[in-house]
């Protein structure tokens, strides 16, 4: 390995490092503001500047400069200071030096290289340059005056987020940042533009002027928007959540969050729940809770447990799931589900409901074939980290469902799953002399009568394509609810001929289901729910609270210790950043307080009790932040997933319409609304256009 | 230089003619199939040839045939003040050098001759027959103070004829370029003054070489070794 002394220190480096990386595993600190790990080099703001030896006496930008053998590195000389002085200085010329007022203040780049490089006082008596302000849509604000022109908007919506929106017009003086006519972003990872702005020219605009950063309490927890588990940092002030930032994890996010996840905590402060209710003469009354705890009881203990019904919703976290699994149990209710979409999953090996391939094995994967998904909607981080993928040219993408925009390009093989059908009978030569190849089935391909079939074909796709052998399982199911692995994980399905979702709901139309509990449950049809009793346990008034006979106030995902189980069957956990809102208790807790009702105590007092139950009854919960990839790939049985059977002819459909509006938090939301019709607005303009 | 924006009027389409088109097809021939947006400043440099100026459609037109985002063609239209981004005169537009040799020779005279003939600094006149903007050197110094009009430098100029250029455009003549000070090119004023001897001309002062200037040495003979 080449070598290189920083600052007289000897150190090894891999060929084919800049000199900022060299000096950085040497423990320097480089200033910078253009560059950024993820991002293509642009060597703009020659903020790096260090003095190298051998080369022409001058300094050099380390960023864009290839570290070579022998290389003598300074980062600390008086020439380098100096340099980086005048860097500051010119800066500066242009920069309006609003820090009092700028959202930026307390987390801005320059203003802490300013500090290092900065000079007292300005020697420029000129008027400062005036830029007009961009419009980028409802999630961006622009200050464009503080704009430095580091190029890093532009290189990340071009490069990462796939969408060349941003741009960089006139020149000199004049260059200004901004996108085509104005026209607002149409990515789902725009949020992160905010993230990568060295200054304070693009902020958040939901949260302009709401807060400094020093007054926020952190708490570093998981994101539950969608199945993908991102690692996201809670800001909150008080009670009340002010910020979700992105945290950074390779083997997910990287250090991206969707626009979902970020700005999706106004929705934690409306439409809240904060006391018990009942329904007395048809209208919801507020209750303590031991009057509704006494309704919830009297009713249950009324009818027999088969015409008891319990639906887990998509952002449940996994230790009610189990409180209320281990009190219906005890109860002898057999009906429940944690698949309020009526996915066909659940009964085979475990594989057969887990993102096997892992987010972070995309990368290493040489075909990959879509079935039945819109990762744009269902899984924007997946859908960047194949688009990452897709950027080295090693990637072939194949896809069967709908023929959406996701941001590369890729072969396109039909609709439907006759389709699939077709190459597994060796149609075409897509999977000719792959290495590395997957298959992804999405929640549109699992949610419809043929799924088991189609479950059966796609696993008979691995087998066929040798995608699942010693080492590397290329067979991947893409969920969309946070809560769904976890609740597969533990058998919270119907066993012994219990009903699931579709089954409860006719049978509650018909009268056969006499009580329903919803735990967080509101995408189901809860018009159809006939004379049943409804009880809701969740965070917000949505669709299922609007429905039910009894509300139990819950805790939103922000406001529990949790344990949340992603698509690739990782464990994480998150920690409570705020307290419930009001009489509003942790879910866990409602149900062990209601199981002293119902006279089938459950066995534990704490939430450590309660984890330690279900990591004995379930090993798999144990295994925090380990996702098992292809640790079990050379002996699985693909014959054991789903049921072979006949296709129908239907197309595939993503399960998400509006991607902004997946779940009742983001439904409260009006930033999520905001981005709801704008997306509404530019799928109008394009269609006017064709 | 100042702020360039597109012009808040746009014509509802733009297509290429198709005296254009055979140029467009002759410069998208010149570059590979992945390499098209290479073609991006040929081909907006024919949009203002056939329309003399870039309007909003014409970059998108640009931006589908090259299959590049559109936003990337802006960025080039925006960055070079060759591209005008607003309708030009019918008859003329006129870009008159700032430049310090210039500036010296008089061209601050007629620039005011264009503020008071024509109008206010790169925008279309009242009457839409002229456009006039400041340029920064356009490499004529010898000829100061000079204006490129259309395609061609008029140089030399004093306020006299730099009014009878613009009455003759307005007019819908075609004033002849070059120097108006009765000159060839960049000649000397009154003629030319050196390399007038005639014997330079008629080939009595070829001589033959002695030696060919820089050939190589022959090489030294080796020393004798003792």
């Amino acid at each position: 390995m080449p070598t290189a002394k920083v600052n007289g220190k000897e150190i090894e480096f891999e060929a084919g490092l800049t000199v900022l990386q060299v000096a950085e595993l040497a423990g320097e600190e480089i200033p910078r503001f253009c560059y950024h790990e993820r991002l293509s080099i642009a060597g703009n703001c020659r903020m790096c500047l260090v003095e190298v030896k051998p080369g022409p006496p001058k300094p050099q930008a380390s960023c864009a400069l290839p570290a070579a053998d022998k290389q003598e590195i300074f980062t600390n000389t008086p020439m380098v200071k100096k340099a980086r002085e005048g860097v500051m200085e010119f800066l500066l010329i242009n920069h309006p030096l609003d820090c009092p007022i700028c959202d930026q203040g307390g987390e801005c780049d320059l203003q802490d290289e300013a500090i290092g490089y900065g000079r007292d006082g300005s020697r420029y008596a000129e008027n400062k340059r005036a830029v007009e302000e961009k419009f980028l849509g409802p999630l961006i604000k622009t200050t464009m005056t503080r704009c430095i022109q580091c190029t890093r908007c532009v290189r990340f919506s071009t490069e990462i987020a796939g969408v060349s929106e941003m741009g960089m017009i006139s020149r000199g003086e004049d260059a200004e940042i901004t996108s085509y006519l104005e026209e607002a972003l149409t990515s789902e990872l725009s949020g992160n533009l905010a993230d990568i702005c060295p200054v304070g020219a693009l902020t958040h605009k939901p949260w302009a002027f709401n807060y400094r950063p020093w007054e926020l309490t952190k708490t570093e927890s998981v994101d539950v928007m969608d199945a993908v588990g991102s690692a996201i940092r809670v800001d909150a002030r008080g009670g009340e959540v002010m910020r979700i930032l992105p945290r950074v994890n390779e083997d997910i996010n990287e250090e991206w969050i969707s626009d979902k996840t970020r700005y999706v905590p106004d929705g934690l402060m409306r439409q809240r729940l904060d006391r018990p209710y009942v329904r007395v003469d048809g209208k919801l009354k507020p209750a303590t809770w031991a009057e509704a705890f006494a309704a919830v009881a009297g009713r249950i203990r009324a009818v027999s447990p088969d015409k008891v019904g319990v639906i887990a919703g998509d952002l449940q976290d996994a230790e009610s799931m189990k409180a209320a699994m281990d009190l219906f149990s005890a109860l002898g209710v057999k009906n429940l589900d944690c698949r309020q979409d009526g996915a066909k999953l659940g009964y085979g090996p475990r594989e057969s409901w887990l993102f096997n391939t892992t987010i972070a094995g995309i990368e290493k994967l040489d075909r990959l074939l879509l079935v039945g998904t819109n990762l744009r909607k269902e899984a924007p981080l997946v859908n960047a980290r194949i688009r990452k993928a897709w950027l080295t040219g090693k990637l072939r993408v194949g896809v069967i469902g709908e023929h959406a925009d996701l941001r590369y390009s890729y072969e396109y093989f039909g609709a439907g799953p006759s389709s699939l059908q077709k190459l597994v009978d060796g149609e075409g030569d897509f999977f000719k002399d792959a290495k590395g190849a997957a298959i992804v089935l999405g929640q549109g391909a699992l949610i419809r009568e043929d799924s088991s079939a189609i479950l059966n074909l796609a696993a008979k796709a691995a087998g066929t394509f040798g995608m699942t052998a010693e080492g590397k399982n290329g067979f991947n199911v893409l969920h969309t609810a946070a809560s769904r692995v976890a609740g597969l994980d533990m058998g919270f399905v119907p066993k012994d001929g219990g009903r699931h979702v579709a089954g409860m709901i006719a049978g509650a139309g018909k009268g056969e289901i006499e009580v329903l509990v919803l735990m967080g449950a509101d995408e189901i049809d809860t018009t159809a729910l006939g004379n049943a009793f409804v009880v809701y346990i969740g965070s917000h008034g949505d669709a299922g609270a609007n429905r039910a006979d009894v509300i139990l106030p819950g805790a939103a995902y922000t406001e529990k210790p949790g344990i949340y189980v992603n698509t690739e069957g990782r464990v994480q956990i998150a920690a409570r950043a705020v307290f419930p809102k009001g009489e509003a208790r942790e879910d866990w807790a409602i149900l062990r307080a209601l199981s002293e009702h119902l006279g089938a105590k459950l066995a534990y007092d704490s939430l450590e009790q309660l984890r330690a139950k279900l990591m004995a009854n379930h090993p798999t919960f144990g295994q925090v932040d380990y996702a098992p990839g292809a640790a079990s790939a050379a002996g699985l049985d693909l014959g054991a997933f789903g049921e072979a059977g006949s296709l129908s002819d239907a197309v595939f459909a993503s399960p998400i319409d509006d991607f902004y509006l997946t779940n009742p938090i983001a439904r409260a939301s009006v930033t999520m609304a905001e981005c709801s019709a704008s997306q509404a607005q530019a799928l109008g303009r394009l269609q006017a256009a064709e | 230089m100042s702020v360039r924006r597109l012009a808040k009027e746009q014509p509802p389409s733009f297509a290429f003619s198709p005296d254009s088109m055979e140029k467009v097809n002759f410069w998208l021939g010149k570059y590979p199939e992945h390499r098209k947006q290479s073609a991006s400043i040929p081909l907006l440099w024919l949009v203002q040839k056939q329309e003399g100026w870039v309007s909003e459609p014409a970059i998108r037109l640009v931006a589908e045939m090259l299959s590049v985002p559109v936003i990337r063609i802006y960025e080039v239209a925006t960055f070079y003040t060759m591209f005008m981004l607003e309708p030009v005169g019918s008859a003329a537009l006129i870009q008159v050098c700032g430049t310090t040799p210039c500036a010296l020779r008089g061209a601050n005279d007629l620039i005011e001759i264009c503020k008071t003939e024509i109008g206010p600094k790169s925008h279309l006149s009242a009457d839409g027959l002229f456009t006039w903007e400041e340029v920064e050197c356009l490499g004529a110094c010898c000829n100061a103070p000079m204006a490129a009009i259309n395609d061609y430098y008029y140089e030399d100029l004093t306020p006299e004829s730099f009014r009878q250029i613009i009455a003759d455009f307005r007019a819908g003549k075609k004033p002849a370029p070059g120097s108006y000070a009765g000159r060839r090119s960049s000649e000397p004023a009154g003629g030319a003054q050196t390399l007038s001897d005639a014997s330079l001309y008629d080939g009595s002062r070829a001589q033959p070489l002695a030696k060919i200037p820089n050939a190589p040495e022959p090489e030294p003979k080796p020393e004798p070794v003792a």
